[in-house]
């Protein structure tokens, strides 16, 4: 596989140079062969209306279903006995549920990151993985929503965590992060949904307009809110959905930034760290890009989607994890270097703890899969091969998740006092709720895949070459 | 509130302007214009167009009416215009609104919540005193191994929820230890003996009576021949008194004692001494210097409670103080006593006797021979404290513990003699036991009488011989040699199985009776309830072989106490009066109690009993304890030849000895008869912090020869023991090793009281039976245990993993200050040289916040926790438990580290792991001028109250959690699960109803006892005047019997808090963290002799 993908790429890079040089959105690109308008919306919205499914989506969603399910069944075992039932204890208050609420965080940034930050720098690459990474984020801050809300002793209650005007006349406690970071996540995940829609609406169309079931033309029709494509549709398509980006692009940064304030507003060595906000933003853009690639590379080979998200795309993703992860790197290397150049002993034991205390395999584990194994994204041939990508893009994730359980856990179990330090083991529900909200990702994801259109398909053909003149030829692909 | 004033306000200024109505026009304009706003010159001008238009007589009310204006007619039209014109005010109507909304959704929430269907009968008479939600408090006495602490227990409206102190009882002095304090769970134990029954079937206390005569009469006949009873130490001097008539009745039977946990080391030891059995009493405010040969005289046996106290008086470092006393600890184990010791020497119990005689000899002790095969070691301690104990003649105490053998307890005898400290420190007095004996040997000639087969009836009254007689006795077995077996127990143990009939015990707090103090002192026992499951006293069952079956125990204190009361402190056996009141019953739930705190006088119950009797009679109930009762000093030496008697036991020092075992009670459920007491069981153990288990005790370095390991294991609270085989005697039991810095090497100490088969859901099949292989000749110590490793690991749940606290990454952490004396006079402030940051800053002068400070007009509460006093007794945190209704967890929730004490004592250890020094560090909440807390949760429910407290709002709290992760001090606990047991009827009746039951999901922490605070303040509200010092007293507080800590308003200067705040030994834990803890501590100073260094 990786050998033929190499070809590919060749091809486009070298044998068709304009592929390379697309400065502007407004300049058309040149026609590349085999590919029209026609072809572009045909393959892309044969996904959702003619195709086949492939027996591997019944496979894989069916799993995810089943694990879906797992879930509710653990929220609801959790929701009549208590958190209890996890493992947390009182040195470690926070565990898995914050772990996975951060990483779940993390990985939703990299569909505003390429949406947003990429569309504002015309980067017009971004154009075959927004959508996908779009609908990702999406139901990654659905998954991580589910912790905050059930990681609560009394989840009823956790819509006191929102300002609503009550007759007690209580608000929330404005100075705490954790309020912050429900402004931060609702906002971020009404901005992200509503910039997924509006870039839908184009699309929705074209479906509707191709659709043959009725039920599909009810349904995407509804969905399209009446886009016809007129010149005026189009000029305010366009105004509304920069304006977005630039509304979500503070979110990019915001969101991360505020969940690291859980942290470093607190007083725990290891927690209490100016650096927190960017070396979180940077490890959720690495994160995100890792979750974007494991997802991408699969689903172009399943779908025969190569010819939309090209070797390209892939090297992109992989030079912005590396240059991520080296950010975050940096991060681990000033969290030592501040513990030791504080003085404080609090810091330093803390660092040492990580070294060589009980989850010093857990520290060293996570330096190996986010500091030294990406390194070797440095090497081009590692970059145009598939799957290296895939196994680095896996490897990254499995160390952001561990980096959330060095900060949250391993700061926990051993901070002032010794008397009261004690370790951490998750239970089988701890594991139960996290595959679940895994088990919930794809599940949407799926749904995702198979009824909407994974890759923007007006924007797509704006990036062909013949988008700024009226010849559409027939192709045979 | 504040719309109600605007109300008002706008009342006042209707009111007003229609005052000025009648005063001037003009005034009324002025008024007015605000309103009507528009009385304009154009108005005017229309009032006098219309003056002139007008004809024949008309009276006009205001100009406003001539005028006709809009705003004339609304205001005479409008009904309610003051609140009518809210309507037009934005704000004002808001929060009319609101206020609306409010009431209407009160409203529909009563009307939404399902009322109780039950009947609520109120009080048709109220009973005096009583008043619905204030507590009574009632003075009675509790018995544990022969000695009695006088208690206060406060009743809420007739249930007793919290066990305090009797200040006014000389072994109490206010303070109770944790059995006390946990004795109230036991009383409503739902697993407790609630039925009499009759091998298995439930009978009436009748069918006893009626089948217990024939076998009296028979005996009666036999001259008691085939009658045995069998009790635990009797101090009473009813019970006393009524065995004593009937084996007078019956001159051939036989009356038996066997505490598991006794005394009788002590005792022989007197006699062995003094050729008779003596009690000791020790005042160590006294003394300068004390040397204890393994007694841990500060948290067990009797009077402990007052050493304590005593013991600490001559360490209090305050107002300049310089001077202290100086312990010695020689011990196998690590005691609280020995944590206390300035210089501590762990040696084999074997060692011990060596070391008695080495220092006993120099002392001028004759004991034949002093050939003695002395180590280095013990010579170079025993000289030194030998010099030491000389120079402080007479002002200085040697204490044997109750675990040694007798010839150790002569030896101390023999050198207070020597040392003249006898009449000064050491105080003789006759026994205070009914009647003193070896009580192995009692034991042993019941066993050997039952194998005769002549045994007709047995009665055992309390005890559980059948778990706890030695186990070459096979008690088991020959229990069931006597024909008829009856057993008097609060529960149906192991004993009630193998006896035909079982009678359930009343609970102390249900019962009458009367006990003695160390001293001697009697209290009366007076019942807080009467007893929920119709349980009977030894009285009672006792009073079933006198000729009066049916006697109450009430009748039979009282009338004892009325035949003798003159008798003053030794009570002659003179047969009662026959008299009975037969309106002294106990009181009924629900009710109040016998008016024991009313005035003399008052609903006074006339009966054959004389005014002055009855006058005696109320003061003994009220005060607690019956004047001039305790025991006249006693003038005795040491008998010449004692040493001749003496069991040549001592075999000297060798050093590849056998293993040698320590037998010991349980520090928290005692002997095993509170193994269903969850509170005892899931209290810490006092050094180890080991709960819900006993373990083998063993050095560090005995455990290092032997291979074996106890790991801190992957959870909150759990460690991995390696799992061994204790061999002794020929009886092997497993069971999981500890490792335990500071005992000695060469023996391993196990605690009795675990592996109990029927104790209860609490108690049964928690930990291993220690008495298992404890046999008559080795009930303390013994040499030759065998220990074998199975392999097999072991999970104990402790609540504190890490004790070490002086290795190279944490020495840094200010957390224990401590000090030699020396060092203390050289810098009070004990600020260690190597600490980090800077030391303890004074109040007002600390690092800014970004939060404005907080103004404390009134109160400002804190509290101070001397380390220095503290012994580590763990009486405060079974306190806190009872007063504040906190659940226990069980086992498993331990060990993944959710225990929910609000107060823990945490212990430390500094120096070598050989011989550390040991600190105990009891933690409270800190009640944070900057609260990490509570800026951290989200909806505000832990708060800073006006008067410094850090209050937690739990109907407020969503469970979070990030309050606990942000405390430095992890002192804020989760109800992870519902720990809280909702559905036993019983623990409904316990609970303080001062304190909110808390629910699942709500985070929960010490409140300083808010709701004591509140009392008070009420009370002095009331009485219009500011709380004095020292009227609240937190739970913990006031039990402490070192009075360790202190609680009071630092606003005051004048209170003991605040001075105690002043000192230099004061600071605040983890202070350089800018939280400014309102709780601080006190360092520790330790007196170590310097030749020992």
């Amino acid at each position: 596989m990786a050998d033929q993908e190499q070809d590919t790429e060749h091809q486009l890079d070298y044998e068709h140079p304009h592929e390379t040089v697309r400065p502007d959105i407004s300049i058309p690109p040149v026609i590349r062969p085999g590919h029209t308008f026609a072809t572009v919306t045909d393959k892309i919205s044969s996904i959702a209306l003619t195709r086949r499914t492939p027996l591997a989506w019944f496979i894989g969603a069916g799993i995810a279903f089943t694990l879906t399910l797992l879930l509710f069944y653990t929220i609801g075992y959790l929701v009549l006995k208590g958190i209890g039932i996890w493992g947390n204890n009182i040195p470690v208050g926070w565990a898995f549920d914050i772990i996975n609420f951060v990483w779940w965080i993390g990985i939703g940034h990299a569909g505003t990151l390429i949406s947003a930050i990429l569309l504002l720098l015309r980067q017009t690459w971004r154009t075959s993985i927004n959508r996908f990474a779009e609908a990702m984020t999406l139901f990654a801050v659905a998954s991580a929503a589910i912790f905050p809300v059930f990681h609560t002793g009394r989840p009823w209650l956790a819509y006191w965590l929102f300002p609503y005007p009550n007759s007690m006349d209580i608000y929330p406690q404005f100075r705490s992060p954790l309020i912050w970071d429900v402004f931060a996540v609702s906002t971020y995940a009404t901005v992200s949904a509503l910039f997924w829609f509006i870039g839908l609406i184009p699309d929705f169309a074209t479906l509707r307009d191709r659709a043959k079931r009725r039920s599909a033309k009810m349904i995407y029709g509804m969905l399209a809110m009446g886009w016809r494509g007129s010149a005026v549709h189009w000029h305010r398509y366009e105004t509304t959905y920069l304006l977005l980006a630039g509304l979500a692009t503070p979110l990019v940064v915001s969101v991360h930034t505020v969940v690291s304030f859980d942290f470093a507003v607190g007083i725990v060595p290891g927690w209490h760290a100016t650096i927190f906000p960017p070396y979180f933003v940077a490890g959720a853009i690495y994160a995100g890009f890792a979750m974007v690639l494991t997802l991408a590379i699969p689903l172009r080979k399943l779908y025969g989607l190569e010819d939309f998200i090209t070797m390209r795309h892939l090297k992109n993703m992989a030079k912005i994890m590396l240059a991520t992860g080296l950010i975050v790197a940096y991060g681990y290397m000033m969290e030592t270097f501040t513990a030791w150049y504080s003085g404080n002993t609090y810091e330093q034991y803390m660092i040492t703890n990580r070294f060589t205390g009980p989850y010093a395999v857990m520290y060293w584990s996570l330096i190996a899969c986010n500091v030294v194994i990406p390194q070797i994204l440095w090497i081009k041939r590692v970059r145009n091969n598939i799957l290296m990508l895939f196994l680095v893009s896996l490897v990254v994730s499995v160390g952001m998740w561990l980096e959330r359980y060095i900060i949250i856990v391993v700061s926990l179990h051993r901070d002032f006092l010794p008397s009261s330090w004690g370790n951490y083991t998750a239970t089988v529900w701890d594991w139960s709720m996290f595959i679940g909200t895994i088990g919930l990702f794809f599940a949407l994801m799926f749904l995702f895949i198979r009824f909407l259109p994974m890759i923007s398909i007006f924007e797509m053909r704006t990036i062909l070459p013949q988008a700024g003149v009226k010849d559409v030829k027939e192709a045979a692909d | 509130m504040s719309s109600l004033v605007q109300l008002t306000s706008s009342i006042k200024k209707e009111e007003e302007s229609s005052e000025n109505r009648i005063d001037s026009p003009a005034a009324i304009i002025a008024a007015h214009s605000h309103s009507s706003g528009d009385l304009s010159p154009s108005d005017l001008d229309s009032i006098r167009d219309k003056l002139s238009q007008s004809q024949g007589k008309q009276y006009w009310r205001s100009l406003e009416e001539l005028a006709n204006t809009s705003a004339f007619q609304e205001l005479l039209h409008r009904e309610f215009p003051s609140q009518a014109s809210e309507w037009n005010d934005p704000a004002g109507r808001r929060r009319f609104l609101k206020l609306m909304g409010a009431s209407l959704a009160l409203a529909g929430l009563t009307a939404c919540t399902r009322q109780p269907t039950e009947t609520i009968a109120p009080y048709v008479r109220q009973p005096e005193q009583m008043v619905p939600g204030q507590p009574l408090y009632y003075a009675t006495a509790m018995e544990l191994g022969g000695s009695a602490t006088g208690l206060l227990v406060e009743s809420h409206e007739g249930r007793p929820t919290k066990v305090e102190g009797n200040p006014g009882h000389p072994a109490s002095l206010g303070a109770t230890d944790l059995f006390a304090q946990a004795s109230v769970l036991s009383l409503y134990d739902p697993d407790r003996s609630q039925t009499l029954t009759r091998i298995g079937e439930i009978t009436a206390w009748s069918a006893f009576l009626g089948a217990i005569r024939p076998i009296i009469a028979a005996q009666t006949g036999l001259q008691g021949a085939g009658l045995r009873i069998l009790t635990e130490t009797v101090t009473s001097p009813t019970l006393a008194d009524q065995l004593r008539k009937l084996l007078a009745a019956f001159p051939r039977a036989k009356w038996h004692q066997y505490d598991a946990a006794g005394r009788v080391n002590a005792s022989e030891g007197a006699r062995l001494a003094f050729g008779q059995y003596v009690n000791t009493i020790y005042q160590f405010d006294k003394a300068d210097v004390v040397l204890s040969l393994d007694a841990d005289f500060l948290s067990c046996g009797p009077g402990h409670l007052r050493y304590s106290r005593d013991f600490i008086s001559r360490r209090r470092l305050q107002d300049g103080k310089t001077e202290m006393n100086r312990l010695y600890v020689v011990e196998s184990e690590m005691t609280n006593t020995g944590a206390k010791a300035d210089n501590r020497l762990a040696l084999r119990p074997s060692e011990i006797e060596v070391f008695a005689r080495a220092v006993a000899a120099p002392l001028g002790v004759q004991m034949g021979s002093n050939a003695q095969l002395l180590n280095d070691r013990i010579a170079k301690w025993s000289d030194a404290i030998v010099r030491d104990l000389k120079q402080h003649a007479g002002r200085s105490i040697v204490i044997a513990g109750d675990y040694q053998p007798p010839v150790v307890h002569a030896l101390a005898h023999a050198m207070n003699g020597a040392l003249g400290n006898v009449g000064k420190t050491v105080i003789y007095t006759d026994a205070v036991e009914a009647r003193a004996e070896n009580q192995i040997q009692s034991i042993t000639e019941l066993a050997q009488d039952l194998d005769s087969g002549q045994i007709d009836l047995l009665l055992i009254l309390g005890g559980n011989p059948v778990y706890n007689a030695p186990a070459d006795l096979n008690f088991a077995e020959r229990i069931r040699q006597a024909k008829l077996r009856v057993h008097l127990s609060l529960y149906k143990d192991e004993t009630s199985e193998l006896c035909q009939w079982h009678i359930p015990q009343a609970h102390y707090l249900e019962s009458w009776g009367d006990t003695r103090a160390y001293d001697g002192t009697v209290s009366v026992i007076q019942p807080l309830i009467a007893p929920l499951y119709r349980g009977k006293t030894a009285y009672e069952v006792l009073a079933a072989f006198s000729d009066q079956p049916e006697r109450t125990s009430y009748d039979i204190i009282r009338d004892y106490w009325m035949a003798n009361r003159g008798s003053g402190n030794r009570v002659s056996p003179v047969p009662a009066s026959g008299a009975t009141d037969a309106t002294g019953q106990p009181p009924r739930a629900g009710q109040v109690p016998a008016p024991a705190a009313a005035p003399a006088g008052q609903s006074a119950t006339p009966g054959p009993a004389s005014a002055d009797f009855e006058q005696f009679w109320r003061r003994a109930l009220h005060d607690g304890v019956i004047p001039n009762t305790q025991m006249p000093p006693k003038t005795i030496s040491v008998a010449a030849n004692w040493a001749a008697q003496a069991p040549s036991t001592q075999s000297g020092v060798s050093q590849d000895a056998p293993l040698e075992i320590c037998f010991r009670p349980d520090p928290t459920i005692y002997d095993g008869r509170f193994a269903n007491n969850g509170w005892l069981q899931e209290l810490p153990k006092p050094i180890t912090k080991l709960t819900w288990d006993n373990a083998v005790m063993i050095s560090p370095a005995t455990a290092a020869s032997r291979g074996l390991e106890s790991n801190v294991g992957s959870l909150g609270g759990l460690i991995a023991a390696d799992q061994v085989v204790l061999s002794f005697k020929d009886r092997s039991i497993l069971a999981p090793i500890l490792i335990m810095p500071g005992h000695a090497d060469g023996c391993a100490t196990v605690y009795l009281g675990y592996g109990r088969r029927s104790a209860g859901r609490v108690g049964s099949d928690q930990g291993y039976n220690a008495y298992a292989i404890r046999t008559t000749d080795a009930q303390w110590s013994g040499t030759g245990l065998q220990i074998s490793k199975t392999g097999d690991k072991v999970d104990l749940a402790v609540t504190q993993l890490q004790h070490m606290i002086d290795t190279e990454q944490l020495r840094d952490r200010d957390l224990v200050r401590s000090g030699k004396i020396d060092d203390y006079k050289h810098d009070p402030t004990l600020y260690p040289a190597h600490g980090h940051g800077t030391p303890e800053k004074h109040e007002g002068d600390h690092t800014p916040s970004l939060y404005p400070e907080y103004e404390y007009t009134g109160y400002k509460w804190g509290m101070t926790i001397d380390i220095n006093a503290c012994v580590g007794c763990n009486a405060c945190v079974v306190s806190c438990q009872a007063e504040n209704n906190i659940p226990v967890v069980g086992k498993e929730q331990v060990s993944r580290g959710r225990e929910m004490h609000w107060l823990r004592v945490d212990s430390y250890f500094k120096g070598s792991p050989e011989n550390p020094e040991t600190y105990f560090q009891p933690v409270p909440c800190m009640h944070c001028e900057n609260a990490p807390c509570e800026v951290v949760c989200p909806v505000a429910a832990t708060v800073h109250s006006s008067e410094g407290l850090n209050d937690m709002v739990y109907n407020r709290c969503v469970g979070t959690r990030y309050c606990s992760n942000n405390c430095p001090y992890k002192v804020r606990r989760f109800n992870f699960l519902l720990y809280q047991d909702w559905d036993t009827p019983g623990f409904k009746l316990m609970r303080n109803p001062d304190v909110t039951v808390r629910s699942r999901g709500v985070m929960e922490k010490c409140t300083y006892c808010v709701q004591r605070i509140s009392r008070a303040r009420i009370q002095a509200e009331k009485e219009d005047r500011a709380i004095r010092d020292g009227e609240v007293k937190t739970a913990c507080q006031a039990v402490c019997p070192t009075e360790a800590i202190i609680f009071g308003d630092i606003n005051d200067s004048g209170s003991r808090v605040a001075k105690l705040k002043a000192e230099p030994r004061n600071y605040g834990l983890l202070a350089e963290l800018n939280t400014r803890p309102r709780t601080t501590y006190l360092g520790a100073v330790r007196n170590p002799n310097p030749e020992l260094e």
